[in-house]
């Protein structure tokens, strides 16, 4: 029996609502429905007064987690798309993110975000936006790529003290199965090494992950190997992992779907020229989506985003350099 | 509400001394509005986001002076510790949330106070109220925040002090409703207007709002008209606000009617105001002195953390998930 990425979600989020009353669930046509890509299906009926629907009121809804929270409850926010969270954007930066800082009194809320783009889905169901609010303090910004951390890293940000940003990527909800959710359960805040390699690391996260471990296998063909680091969280960044990675290589490639300007891959291409620039024997690289909203005609929203056959050829850039 | 005067005019001289950390916020002329909602409310029961010309209503609710004057002026000891200023101080675990300068955003922050005190079972006999003006009710988050109080049925009471101008914005560059309690019909909740300068129809009308509210009627809406009898802040003069308005009928003191009232009516004497006068001088000017002699915020003790999490986390034991 095989476990997909969206069923470990929906599995967190029922250990989340059996094991801890504080727990409850708001959002658009997430109760009855189930939620537009079913992560809450039969949530409302086992748990009844917990799972709610809401208006379309973005705003709103992160507002009234942020109430909640203050009054010791562990409030979960579906947001349809990860794009509608730009009209929520004010309550998450500016009222759950400062609040901690200005009173003392943390606001536990964790914002489930479907990120990231899938053919058909056109400039407003595909964003990624981990990089805007990683932007701002008081956020944990968490990317898991794989089922396994799906899961677990729902239930810990769950149990964060701090608002978290949960950047679930659409494409794998039904793509990505393993045998089952049990994994190695590092904690937030720390990268994993996915593939070991010693010509070259490409640090990735969410579903550039997985496009990253292809493109290794490819130049694995040609003799080349390539160390492929998952994030996990963008925030907090694990910079550690990672020079110690680019120490056993040398290079270094950062993939983000986000857009390209700033971001989490210049993030880490910033930290490691800053901290680890003698480790490094070539140029540090960037590869993101283009500088334009995503398209939506498959045709071209392959060619929007960073592919195996464009890692690959950044990747042979950086390791003849 | 005349404490609130007496702290409010002290504030001001000492702005204009130069003594104050940042801006100063006065809510002169509102203070027979918010005095009479801090007043209608139940500290320890019910929670108070108040917004910026709520002195009146804070101290009513019981916050005390000091955590005016300490953060005003910029004491470590204050509830903000320095992070924060002036109107934006709270004690979020007492019922009072600390705002934030976005308008409309505290709509559904109490709303979700609310909401938690309904899911942990505790919500029967609670109240939840908001003041905000009539700049902040042409915002989408007063109307997501409402809508949304709305259709959870909440027991929440937002007071719009229409103080007829929006930093130097007029009502007719606001909305182009008639009366801005029109909208309450729109979102199903109870609605009531009020002249914010009488302190005995604002008693009546305010706490009949949280009545209902508390007796289960869902949310109520008041909207107070009245004038701001000072600008924006302290740097502004409002110098935009036409005299016929100064002088009109809400261009009124509603501390001169309320004493008025009060002795008329035979609830104090001009002997007692007098006293309670000296009292509250005292009082502010002790709070003043107070957290004048404070020690303003350490910048190299200060810990520099946005998060309550203290990365990074110890690894924890592997756990084995049990999938069906």
């Amino acid at each position: 029996m095989s476990v997909t990425y969206i069923d470990a979600i929906r599995e967190a989020l029922e250990t989340l609502l059996r094991e801890d009353p504080r727990v409850f669930l708001y959002g658009q046509d997430i109760a009855t429905f189930g939620g537009a890509f079913k992560a809450t299906k039969g949530l409302a009926e086992m748990f009844p007064n917990r799972v709610f629907d809401c208006p379309i009121s973005e705003d709103a809804m992160i507002g009234l987690a942020v109430g909640a929270a203050i009054e010791g409850m562990r409030p979960i926010v579906e947001m349809q798309f990860a794009d509608f969270s730009s009209v929520a954007f004010n309550q998450i930066v500016n009222q759950a993110a400062t609040h901690f800082y200005r009173t003392g009194v943390p606001i536990p809320i964790t914002v489930r975000l479907p990120s990231g783009g899938t053919p058909g889905s056109g400039p407003f169901h595909s964003q990624s936006m981990e990089g805007i609010y990683a932007q701002y303090p008081g956020i944990v910004v968490l990317t898991p790529a794989s089922v396994s951390d799906a899961y677990h890293m729902l239930i810990d940000a769950v149990t964060l003290d701090d608002p978290v940003i949960f950047c679930e990527h659409k494409f794998l909800y039904r793509w990505l199965k393993a045998k089952s959710i049990n994994g190695d359960h590092l904690p937030i805040g720390q990268a994993r090494i996915v593939r070991p390699g010693k010509h070259a690391t490409v640090v990735a996260y969410s579903a550039m992950v997985h496009e990253a471990v292809r493109a290794a296998d490819r130049l694995q063909q040609d003799g080349w190997e390539i160390e492929v680091v998952d994030l996990r969280s963008v925030k907090p960044l694990d910079i550690d992992t990672v020079l110690a990675s680019v120490a056993r290589t040398g290079r270094l490639l950062a993939v983000g779907e986000a857009f390209p300007w700033g971001g989490v891959t210049a993030e880490v291409v910033s930290r490691v020229t800053e901290e680890g620039f003698h480790l490094l024997d070539a140029p540090p690289q960037r590869l993101n989506a283009r500088d334009t909203p995503v398209p939506y005609h498959p045709k071209l929203w392959a060619a929007h985003r960073p592919t195996p056959e464009s890692i690959c050829q950044a990747l042979r850039k950086l390791l003849t350099f | 509400m005349l404490r609130a005067r007496i702290l409010e005019n002290k504030l001001s001289s000492l702005y204009k001394a130069g003594k104050i950390v940042g801006g100063v916020y006065l809510g002169r002329g509102q203070e027979a509005v918010s005095a009479t909602l801090g007043t209608a409310l139940i500290q320890g029961t019910d929670f108070f986001a108040p917004l910026i010309r709520d002195q009146a209503g804070r101290t009513a609710f019981g916050e005390p002076l000091l955590d005016c004057t300490r953060t005003y002026l910029g004491s470590v000891q204050g509830p903000m510790r320095g992070r924060d200023g002036n109107i934006h101080r709270g004690r979020p675990k007492e019922g009072m949330p600390a705002m934030i300068s976005h308008l409309g955003s505290q709509v559904s922050v109490v709303a979700g106070m609310l909401f938690a005190k309904r899911l942990q079972g505790t919500l029967e006999g609670r109240v939840g109220a908001t003041c905000i003006g009539d700049g902040a009710s042409s915002t989408g988050a007063f109307h997501e925040g409402l809508n949304l109080a709305a259709v959870e049925k909440l027991p929440l009471v937002v007071v719009i002090g229409n103080n007829q101008f929006a930093y130097s914005t007029p009502n007719d560059r606001q909305f182009a409703c008639a009366d801005l309690v029109e909208k309450a019909r729109g979102y199903g909740i109870g609605g009531m207007a009020v002249d914010g300068t009488d302190l005995l129809a604002c008693a009546s009308v305010i706490t009949e709002a949280v009545r209902r509210a508390r007796a289960g009627q869902g949310p109520q809406m008041v909207v107070a008209r009245l004038l701001r009898l000072s600008g924006h802040g302290e740097h502004d003069d409002a110098f935009y606000v036409p005299g016929e308005v100064k002088q009109g009928h809400y261009g009124r003191d509603c501390i001169e009617v309320a004493m008025r009232q009060l002795v008329e009516n035979g609830i104090a004497t001009v002997e007692e105001i007098l006293t309670w006068q000296e009292q509250f001088a005292d009082e502010v000017q002790r709070a003043v002195a107070q957290a004048q002699q404070e020690a303003a915020p350490d910048p190299y003790h200060e810990n520099w953390t946005a998060l309550a999490t203290r990365f990074p986390l110890a690894t924890p034991t592997p756990t084995q998930a049990v999938f069906p």
